[in-house]
C-alpha cells in the first residue's frame, strides 16, 4: 500500500489517501474501512440520460464518487473489496443519496474519511505501508488423501486449493489400486502447486506431512518434472522445504510454522510470530494459570490492575459493526500500551488468529499472577458467547 | 444378439412395443417402492383384467381359479421390483445356476424382459435355459396374439402353449422340492403348490407367470400384506438367523496387536502364523532369502504381514495388516497395527475394529523404558485401545531371550505395566502377561522348551491366552450400522466398501442408506475374509459391493445404515472427555482432529461446559477456563463437516471419539448428546 497523503485534524477526524498495490492490501483496506466512513474512489457507473424528445440512452461513465459506507463485503479468496453506500457528493452523473457499490481496484487511489482515526486504525495504515513486510511463503500440508495448498502472506493464510480424495487401502493382492490412487492424488497436488503458486513471488514452498508422504510426493513431483521437462519445477527445486506435520488439515500449519528450519526461512513473517505467541500463552496457562487470562471481562480486570504484559487481540474484534464496542477495544489497547504492555493484533486470516477468534478473540499474558475471577465466570462466558 | 431379437420381433404387432417398454420399466424403476410400481403398472393390468373378465364370461373358470393359486404362490418374487434373490431362499448352488441361466437368457433377450420374468421362468424350468427361453418367448407371442384376438375368441391360445410346458413342469417339480426344501419353508412351498398344480392343469400359461398378470386384482393386496409380514418376521429375528448361519462355526474374534515401534509386533505375529502353518514353507523361504539380500534377516517374519515394498524397505508397518488363523475354539483375525507415531491414525482405525488387544513390549533393557516412558507409544496405544472399548488385554513380553529369560526382568516389566494399566482402566483379571520371543518362536504356540524359562514359568503360551479370550456379545438385533474404512474397485461391476459391521445384520440384496449423504444403495454381494457370503452379522469384517450409488460419493468414514432407523448426523455434539497427559491445556476454541471410527475430521472445542470429579462424576466447576492433565469434563465439539455419530448409550462403538492435536492424543470422549442444526 502506498500512502498518498494523510490529513488528520486534532480531534482525530480527517482523511487519508491510499493506493493498494497487492491483493493483500485489500485485506488491510477491509480492516480499515468501517461502516459510516466516507470513501472516495474512481468507479464506473451506468448513467441514463433522457434527451429532449424523451428517448433515453444509457452509457457507462468513469467517474469519481464519494459514498457513505453502509455495507462491506470482502471475498477472501479473490481479495476483492466491495463497498456499498449512498452518494454524498453530488456530481454531474449521480445524484445525492443514490446508492452505489464501489469495487476498490488495485493501483487506483482511494480516499478514506473517518470521523475518528483511532490508534488501531493508524497503526494499520503504517503496517500496510511498510514495504519490508512482503515475504510470501507457500505451504502444502498433506496426508494420504488430503492436501491443502496454502499461501502465507504477512497477514493472511489463503487456502488456494484443497484436495480431498479417497485412496483405497492396501489389501492382499490389490496393492496396485492403492499405488494408482496415490499417484492420482500426488498428481492433483502437483497440479495445485503449479496452478496456484507463483514461484517468482514466493520465497519458499513448504511441503509438510506426517510420515513419508512428503518425501514420496516430492520424489514423485520431481520425477514428473523431469519427465515432462517442467523447467519451472526443476529450477525452483531449491525452494522446496520438507517439514514434518501431524496431519493434512489446515491447522497443522501451526506446527509447520513453529519448525526451526521454517522460522529461519521466513523470519519476519507475522504468521510465525503469532503462532509462537499463542503457544506461549498456552504454556503459561498450563504452568501458571493465574498469569494467563482470556475473555474480555477477565482481560479488562487484569488491565485495571495494570497486569498485562502481552495482549493478544484478533483484528476481527475491530471490524465489529458496533462502534461502541470498537471504542472499548481501542481504549483497552491504548491503555495496555500506556502501561507499558505489548499489544499484538492477530490476523484472523491466519491459523493462530482463527484459534484466538474461537478463544473469545482476546487473551493476555500477565506480569504477575492474579486471583482467578470465580464470581464473574458466568458473565465472562456469556459475554464471549456473543463473539 | 440384437439381430436375434429383431428377427423375432418382426412378426409382432405394434403392441409388442408396449410390452417392450413395459418390460423395461419394471427393471429400471427398481428404486420405486412396490406401491409406486403397482401404480405404474396399472394400465397394463387393467387391460389384463379386461381379458380375464372376457375369459370368465366364456366359462373358463378353471383358469381363473388357477390364477389365484398362482398369485398366492408367486408374490414374493413378483412384487420385489428388482431381483431380490434373497427372498427366493435358494441354496448357493441353485443361486449360481440361476445366475448363469439368467445371463444366458439376457444374452438372447437383451433387456426387454424384467428380471422377474426371467427368474420366474428359470425357476419354473429348473434353470434349464432353453425351456425357460421358450416359455418367455411363447408367452410374449401369446400375449400379443391374445390382445389381437381378444374381442373375437381366445381359448385356442391357452391350449397351444401348455404343450411345451408340461414337460418341464411335470418333471421338475419333485426335484425342486427336494432340492430347495431344507432352507426355508414359506416361499418354496409356494413353488411346490404351483408346480404340482400346474402339472395337472393346462393353464400353466406363461402369461400367468408374467408379473403383470392380475396385478390389480384383489387377492394381490392380500398377498402384499402377507409378504410384508414375512419380510418383517425375517428382520425381527436376526438372532435365529445368526444361530442358523453361525451356530456351528467357531466364534470369530478380532485382535489388534499394539505396542511401541520395533517392539516386534509384526515379527511376533508372522512367527505365530508360520508356526501354525498358515504360511507356506515356500513363501517363508522366499522371504528369508529376500530379507537376507537386503541385510535385514530379522525382518523375515514381519514380512508375512508387511507386504508392500515400502513397508519392507523401511522395516516398519505403515498400515494395518490383516491375517487369520484358528485356535481350538476360535477363529482369530489379527490386525497388526503400526507402532510408529506417525501412523497412529491407522492404528486407531484398526483398533476400532477389534474386540481384544495384544500389547507387545520389548523386554530388552532400555528399549522397554524408551517405549514406555513419556513419548513412547506403549502408553498411548494402551490408552487408545482402552478408550476404544477394548477391555481384555494380553501383554506379550517379547524378546525376553535377549535377557536370557530372566524372571527378574519379566516381573519388573509386568509390575510397571500393571500399575499403568490399572490407571488406564483395565481390570487386573482381564490382563494376562506372557513371556515370549517372536524371533525364536519360544512360548508362542507350544509350551516353552527353554530351560531358563521353564525354571520359573508354567503359565500358558500365547496361543492359549488368545484362545481364552471371551468373545463379546454381538449386537445383532440392533439396526444396521457399518462404518466404512475403505473404498475400492472390486473385481466385478460396482465398487466395494470394507468395514466392520458394528450393529445388526447385512443381507445380500438389502437396501442400505449411505450416511451422512443419505443416499440409498443396494448390497450386491458380501464377502467375509475374501469368501463370498449371503449374510453378515455384527462383529464381522466385510467387504460389500454396492450398486445404485457413485463411487465418488462414498468416502472413508461414511456409515452404512438401516434406511428406517437411520444413524443420526450431526455437526455439533456434547461429549464427556477424559483428558490425557497434555502439554498445553485445552481451552475453548481448541482446534483438534477428531477420530471417530475410521473417520478423521477437523473439529473445534466450542464450549467447556463443566469440569467433573474423576471418580464420582459430580460437577466440580461450571464453565472452567481450561482443562488440565487428567481431568474429566463435559464439552461441546463442533465438526467442520457433518458426521454420523451416535450417543454412547445407544451404540457404544459409534459413540466414542478420540481427540488428537499435532500427533498426540489429548483426550478420549463419549458422546452424550447431539445438537441438530
Amino acid at each position: 500500500m502506498k500512502l498518498v497523503y494523510k490529513n488528520i485534524e486534532k480531534d482525530g477526524s480527517g482523511n487519508i489517501s491510499l493506493i493498494p498495490e497487492e491483493s493483500e492490501d485489500m485485506w488491510h483496506a477491509y480492516n480499515l474501512i468501517a461502516e459510516g466512513d466516507a470513501v472516495t474512489a474512481s468507479t464506473v457507473r451506468k448513467v441514463q440520460t433522457e434527451s429532449s424528445t424523451g428517448s433515453s440512452t444509457s452509457s457507462r461513465v468513469r467517474t469519481t464518487l464519494t459514498i457513505r459506507v453502509e455495507n462491506i463485503d470482502f471475498d477472501t479468496q479473490a481479495c476483492v473489496l466491495r463497498l456499498k453506500g449512498r452518494n454524498i457528493v453530488e456530481n454531474q452523473y449521480v445524484k445525492m443519496g443514490a446508492y452505489h457499490t464501489l469495487d476498490l481496484e488495485l493501483n487506483r487511489k482511494f480516499v478514506l474519511q473517518k470521523t475518528i482515526w483511532d490508534s488501531v486504525a493508524l497503526e494499520r495504515v503504517d503496517m500496510a505501508c511498510d514495504p519490508a513486510q512482503s515475504a510470501d511463503v507457500a505451504a502444502v500440508v498433506m496426508q494420504e488423501g488430503l492436501a491443502h495448498v496454502c499461501l502465507i502472506t504477512p497477514s493472511m493464510t489463503l487456502v488456494r486449493s484443497k484436495i480431498d480424495m479417497t485412496i483405497p487401502r492396501k489389501r492382499k493382492g490389490f496393492a496396485q489400486q492403492h499405488e494408482k490412487g496415490l499417484n492420482k492424488f500426488y498428481d492433483a497436488v502437483m497440479q495445485g502447486i503449479l496452478r496456484h503458486i507463483e514461484f517468482t513471488v514466493v520465497k519458499c514452498v513448504i511441503i509438510a506431512s506426517p510420515g513419508f508422504v512428503k518425501d514420496q510426493f516430492f520424489e514423485y513431483m520431481m520425477q514428473q518434472a523431469v519427465k515432462t521437462d517442467n523447467k519451472l519445477l526443476i529450477d525452483n527445486k531449491s525452494k522446496f522445504l520438507l517439514v514434518k506435520a501431524s496431519s493434512g488439515f489446515k491447522h497443522s500449519l501451526k506446527e509447520v510454522l513453529q519448525e526451526p528450519s521454517v522460522i529461519s526461512k521466513i523470519s519476519d513473517t507475522k504468521a510465525a510470530s503469532e503462532v509462537k505467541l499463542l503457544e506461549s500463552f498456552y504454556t503459561m496457562l498450563q504452568l501458571e494459570p493465574a498469569k494467563a487470562f482470556y475473555g474480555k471481562k477477565h482481560v479488562e480486570r487484569a488491565n485495571e490492575a495494570m497486569a498485562i504484559e502481552i495482549l493478544m487481540i484478533s483484528d476481527k474484534l475491530f471490524r465489529c459493526q458496533d462502534v461502541q464496542q470498537r471504542k472499548e477495544y481501542v481504549a483497552l489497547v491504548d491503555s495496555v500500551r500506556e502501561n507499558g504492555g505489548d499489544v499484538r493484533i492477530f490476523s484472523s486470516m491466519h491459523v493462530s488468529g482463527e484459534q484466538l477468534d474461537q478463544l473469545t478473540g482476546i487473551a493476555a499474558v500477565l506480569r504477575f499472577p492474579m486471583p482467578e475471577l470465580e464470581d464473574s465466570d458466568a458473565e465472562g462466558d456469556s459475554d464471549s458467547d456473543d463473539n | 444378439m440384437a439381430r436375434h431379437r429383431n428377427v423375432r420381433n418382426r412378426s409382432y404387432s405394434d403392441d409388442f412395443d408396449d410390452d417392450d417398454v413395459y418390460g423395461h420399466s419394471v427393471e429400471e424403476d427398481s428404486c420405486l417402492s412396490p406401491s409406486d410400481t403397482a401404480q405404474f403398472m396399472y394400465d397394463r393390468s387393467r387391460n389384463q383384467q379386461a381379458i380375464s373378465h372376457f375369459l370368465e364370461s366364456h366359462d373358463n373358470i378353471q383358469e381363473e381359479a388357477e390364477d389365484e393359486v398362482d398369485d398366492l404362490s408367486h408374490p414374493p418374487l413378483e412384487r420385489r421390483e428388482s431381483l431380490e434373490l434373497r427372498s427366493l431362499k435358494l441354496s448357493e448352488d441353485d443361486e449360481t445356476c440361476l445366475m448363469s441361466c439368467l445371463d444366458e437368457l439376457r444374452n438372447v433377450l437383451g433387456d426387454s424382459f424384467s428380471d422377474n420374468i426371467l427368474i420366474n421362468a428359470a425357476l419354473n424350468h429348473k434353470f434349464d435355459y432353453n425351456k425357460a427361453l421358450d416359455e418367455i418367448l411363447n408367452k410374449n407371442s401369446n400375449d400379443n396374439d391374445k390382445k389381437k384376438e381378444e374381442p373375437v375368441k381366445q381359448p385356442p391360445i391357452v391350449r397351444v402353449i401348455p404343450s411345451i410346458d408340461p414337460v418341464s413342469s411335470n418333471n421338475i417339480p419333485k426335484v425342486i422340492s427336494t432340492n430347495l426344501e431344507p432352507k426355508s419353508a414359506g416361499i418354496i412351498k409356494g413353488f411346490k403348490v404351483q408346480c404340482s398344480d400346474s402339472s395337472g392343469s393346462f393353464s400353466q400359461t406363461p402369461r400367468e407367470q408374467s408379473p403383470a398378470s392380475e396385478r390389480a386384482s384383489t387377492p394381490r393386496i392380500e398377498d402384499e400384506t402377507k409378504t410384508t409380514l414375512k419380510v418383517k418376521e425375517n428382520k425381527f429375528d436376526p438372532k435365529k438367523q445368526y444361530i442358523n448361519e453361525r451356530g456351528s462355526d467357531k466364534d470369530h474374534i478380532y485382535i489388534v496387536v499394539i505396542g511401541h515401534v520395533d517392539a516386534g509386533k509384526s515379527t511376533l505375529m508372522g512367527r505365530l502364523l508360520c508356526d501354525l502353518g498358515e504360511v507356506s514353507q515356500k513363501t517363508l523361504h522366499k522371504y528369508e532369502q529376500e530379507s537376507k539380500k537386503i541385510g535385514k534377516q530379522s525382518f523375515m517374519y514381519a514380512w508375512v504381514l508387511d507386504e508392500t515394498g515400502e513397508e519392507r524397505v523401511r522395516g516398519i508397518t505403515m498400515d494395518v495388516g490383516k491375517a487369520q488363523f484358528e485356535t481350538k475354539t476360535k477363529k482369530v483375525i489379527i490386525l497388526d497395527a503400526p507402532g510408529h507415531a506417525d501412523f497412529i491414525p491407522n492404528m486407531i482405525t484398526g483398533a476400532g475394529q477389534a474386540d481384544v488387544a495384544l500389547l507387545v513390549v520389548d523386554a530388552t533393557r532400555g528399549e522397554f523404558e524408551s517405549g514406555f516412558d513419556l513419548g513412547g507409544q506403549t502408553r498411548e496405544h494402551a490408552l487408545l485401545v482402552r478408550s476404544l472399548g477394548v477391555n481384555q488385554l494380553a501383554v506379550a513380553i517379547n524378546k525376553l531371550d535377549t535377557t536370557n529369560w530372566s524372571q527378574e526382568r519379566f516381573d519388573e516389566i509386568s509390575k510397571k505395566l500393571k500399575t499403568f494399566l490399572k490407571q488406564a482402566g483395565f481390570k487386573d483379571s482381564d490382563v494376562t502377561y506372557v513371556p515370549c520371543s517372536g524371533l525364536t518362536g519360544e512360548n508362542l504356540v507350544k509350551p516353552p522348551s527353554e530351560v531358563e524359562l521353564l525354571k520359573w514359568y508354567n503359565g500358558p503360551c500365547l496361543l492359549d491366552v488368545i484362545d481364552k479370550f471371551n468373545v463379546p456379545e454381538r449386537p445383532i438385533s440392533k439396526p444396521l450400522r457399518m462404518p466404512i474404512n475403505d473404498v475400492f474397485k472390486g473385481t466385478g461391476s460396482g465398487f466395494c466398501v470394507a468395514g466392520r459391521i458394528e450393529n445388526g445384520v447385512l443381507n445380500k440384496g438389502d437396501k442400505v442408506l449411505v450416511c451422512p449423504t443419505k443416499e440409498m444403495a443396494e448390497v450386491r454381494s458380501i464377502s467375509i475374509n475374501e469368501m463370498p457370503n449371503n449374510v453378515a452379522f455384527a462383529g464381522d469384517q466385510v467387504s460389500v459391493t454396492l450398486s445404485g450409488i457413485d463411487m465418488q460419493n462414498v468416502s472413508v468414514g461414511f456409515i452404512l445404515s438401516d434406511p428406517i432407523q437411520q444413524v443420526p448426523v450431526a455437526t455439533r455434539f456434547e461429549a464427556r472427555l477424559v483428558v490425557f497427559n497434555v502439554k498445553v491445556p485445552i481451552t475453548k476454541g481448541f482446534p483438534v482432529l477428531i477420530h471417530h471410527q475410521s473417520l478423521v475430521e477437523s473439529a473445534n472445542i466450542v464450549k467447556l461446559k463443566s469440569l467433573l470429579n474423576k471418580s464420582t462424576g459430580e460437577v466440580m466447576k461450571k464453565k472452567p477456563r481450561c482443562l488440565g492433565n487428567n481431568s474429566v469434563a463435559v464439552v461441546d465439539i463442533e465438526v467442520s463437516k457433518p458426521i454420523c455419530v451416535e450417543r454412547y448409550k445407544d451404540v457404544k462403538e459409534l459413540g466414542r471419539v478420540m481427540l488428537r492435536v499435532s500427533g498426540v492424543t489429548i483426550a478420549a470422549g463419549l458422546i452424550t448428546d447431539m445438537y441438530n442444526s
